[in-house]
């Protein structure tokens, strides 16, 4: 309940800091719009000259689009800012004062920055995907609306505790900001569904940088064609990395040593 | 004249390299997104093809992965990261250094980009074989269309630096670029055969494509390279490269004059 409150405050931090740049307000719906554009005009294209895409049809990618939007406007959102201010609290030694702090560390750390704008983005993606389901017609039931959410949820927990376990080697390398760029780099790829791929690519998006999960497999279970063992590897994977990432976080923390004191 | 900028391009090269050397982990990270692109192209492009039954408007699967091996390099060979920066520069004031130094500051940006590009080959030649290594791609280029094409590749970057060097100086009136860059940005990836071929894109954007300068910069240099132009196309080619080159110089020079006048220097 008390982490509910103080991630509300933070959003409200976040509003705050931003307010004072209203103009960025207009910056930012036109960057949305011009990445939206890009999804979409990439799909047009390729919708010009062929039915299906690896048997997906024009508005199941359209749905995988706008999962799309959304994860990484969610990643952009809360998940990229707070793990990059992280790192450069270690680098600069401020991490002390927030470990000083009565709540739980890695909570703080992991919800601390928040970019308001980019809730945009996960407007964005929610109207693309709805758009999608409309186009789908009755293609939709009560399995299909449940498992999305719960391979949503895994695939966002999944590139959370990735990205934890990626900004805890800040401990030891401290300037580890270049892995975030490999993560960005890679995302872009998630914009088509992963099975398209071949597989020693399919694997690096699966497993080295979880984008499998992030997108695809939530656009699978919205098209229904996800089945029940997919949808459990991704809650099991979920389950396991999150508890991976809390013990490689906790480990990590007892190297920092504080630069500033 | 001549000498005295072949000595300040070698002067700043080296030091360039040197500079660029430091940050060779952070440069192999970053040139990971600029083969993901292509790469992902190439594999939609592909699944595309395979499901028409081999082959989309002249481009089968070995066709395909020549054209993005190949797209890999020009784009490389012919990108820069200079609206980026002027955004930033002109805004932060230290773009005041630049024009305190003797010489136009164009020449200086030109020698980081080659110096980028000298060392970024090192990385580009083995992925381009590794790729090719696993897209076998089918081409059949002759001897005269790979040396007009590697002039092709060179003459796309002189005249893609020009534009988007000129674009840049816009910072000099609005502080920002970065609206501009990403509009800019659409056009190069749809006009220019960054997304896919010419050929397999919209009629619309085939039409459209021949009045502006993006193609001449990416499409135009890759299918030469790979021997699917005729002599007559090439020639055409050249000419549309140099006609652009010329527009781009015109509009440059009078951009920064006018610019100049503009700047008020902000942040010092």
């Amino acid at each position: 309940m008390n982490q509910l409150r103080v991630l509300w405050t933070f959003f409200r931090l976040g509003a705050l800091n931003e307010l004072a740049y209203r103009a960025n307000f207009f910056t930012q719906i036109f960057q949305a719009f011009v990445s939206l554009g890009l999804a979409l005009g990439g799909l047009v294209v390729v919708f010009q000259q062929t039915d299906t895409l690896g048997g997906w049809y024009p508005n199941e990618l359209l749905a995988l689009v706008g999962i799309y939007v959304l994860v990484g406007g969610l990643i952009n959102l809360i998940i990229q800012p707070s793990m990059q201010r992280f790192m450069e609290d270690i680098r600069l030694g401020t991490l002390d004062f927030l470990i000083l702090k009565p709540e739980d560390a890695q909570f703080l750390i992991s919800v601390r920055q928040i970019e308001i704008w980019k809730l945009i983005d996960v407007l964005m993606g929610f109207g693309v995907i709805l758009m999608a389901l409309v186009r789908l017609g009755g293609q939709f039931g009560l399995v299909e609306a449940v498992s999305f959410v719960v391979a949503l949820l895994a695939g966002v927990t999944i590139v959370y505790s990735f990205w934890l376990m990626l900004a805890t080697c800040a401990f030891w390398f401290v300037k580890t900001e270049n892995i975030l760029v490999i993560f960005q780099a890679m995302y872009g790829a998630g914009r088509w569904p992963i099975t398209i791929y071949p597989i020693w690519l399919q694997t690096i998006l699966t497993f080295l940088v979880p984008i499998a999960f992030a997108v695809t497999v939530p656009a699978q279970a919205l098209t229904g064609r996800l089945t029940a063992q997919t949808l459990l590897l991704a809650v099991a994977v979920a389950g396991a990395l999150f508890l991976i990432a809390r013990r490689f976080w906790q480990f990590g923390i007892r190297f920092y040593s504080g630069a500033s004191a | 004249m001549i000498k005295l900028l072949l000595e300040v391009y070698y002067a700043q090269i080296k030091t360039s390299l040197a500079v660029q050397f430091q940050y060779r982990a952070s440069m192999v990270i970053w040139m990971i997104g600029r083969v993901v692109q292509p790469l992902v192209f190439l594999v939609v492009w592909t699944t595309v093809a395979r499901t028409r039954g081999g082959e989309v408007n002249g481009y089968d699967e070995g066709g395909f992965a020549a054209y993005f091996i190949m797209q890999m390099i020009v784009s490389q060979a012919t990108f820069s990261w200079i609206m980026w920066e002027y955004d930033y520069i002109i805004r932060s004031g230290q773009f005041n250094f630049k024009l305190l130094r003797p010489i136009h500051p164009i020449h200086a940006d030109v020698a980081d980009n080659l110096a980028y590009k000298i060392l970024s080959l090192v990385i580009l030649l083995p992925v381009a074989v590794l790729l090719a290594w696993l897209f076998p791609p089918t081409f059949h280029p002759q001897r005269w269309s790979l040396t007009a094409g590697v002039l092709a590749i060179g003459l796309a970057f002189v005249v893609r630096f020009t534009i988007e060097w000129t674009l840049a100086m816009s910072a000099l009136w609005t502080g920002r670029v970065n609206a501009i860059t990403q509009i800019y940005d659409v056009f190069l990836i749809f006009m220019s055969g960054f997304f896919a071929p010419l050929a397999v894109m919209p009629q619309a954007v085939q039409v459209v494509a021949n009045f502006l300068p993006f193609r001449w910069l990416i499409a135009f240099p890759i299918e030469l390279t790979l021997g699917r132009l005729t002599p007559q196309a090439a020639l055409w080619g050249f000419s549309m490269q140099a006609f652009w080159l010329l527009v781009a110089l015109t509009t440059l020079t009078f951009v920064w004059r006018a610019g100049l006048k503009q700047y008020s220097a902000v942040g010092s």
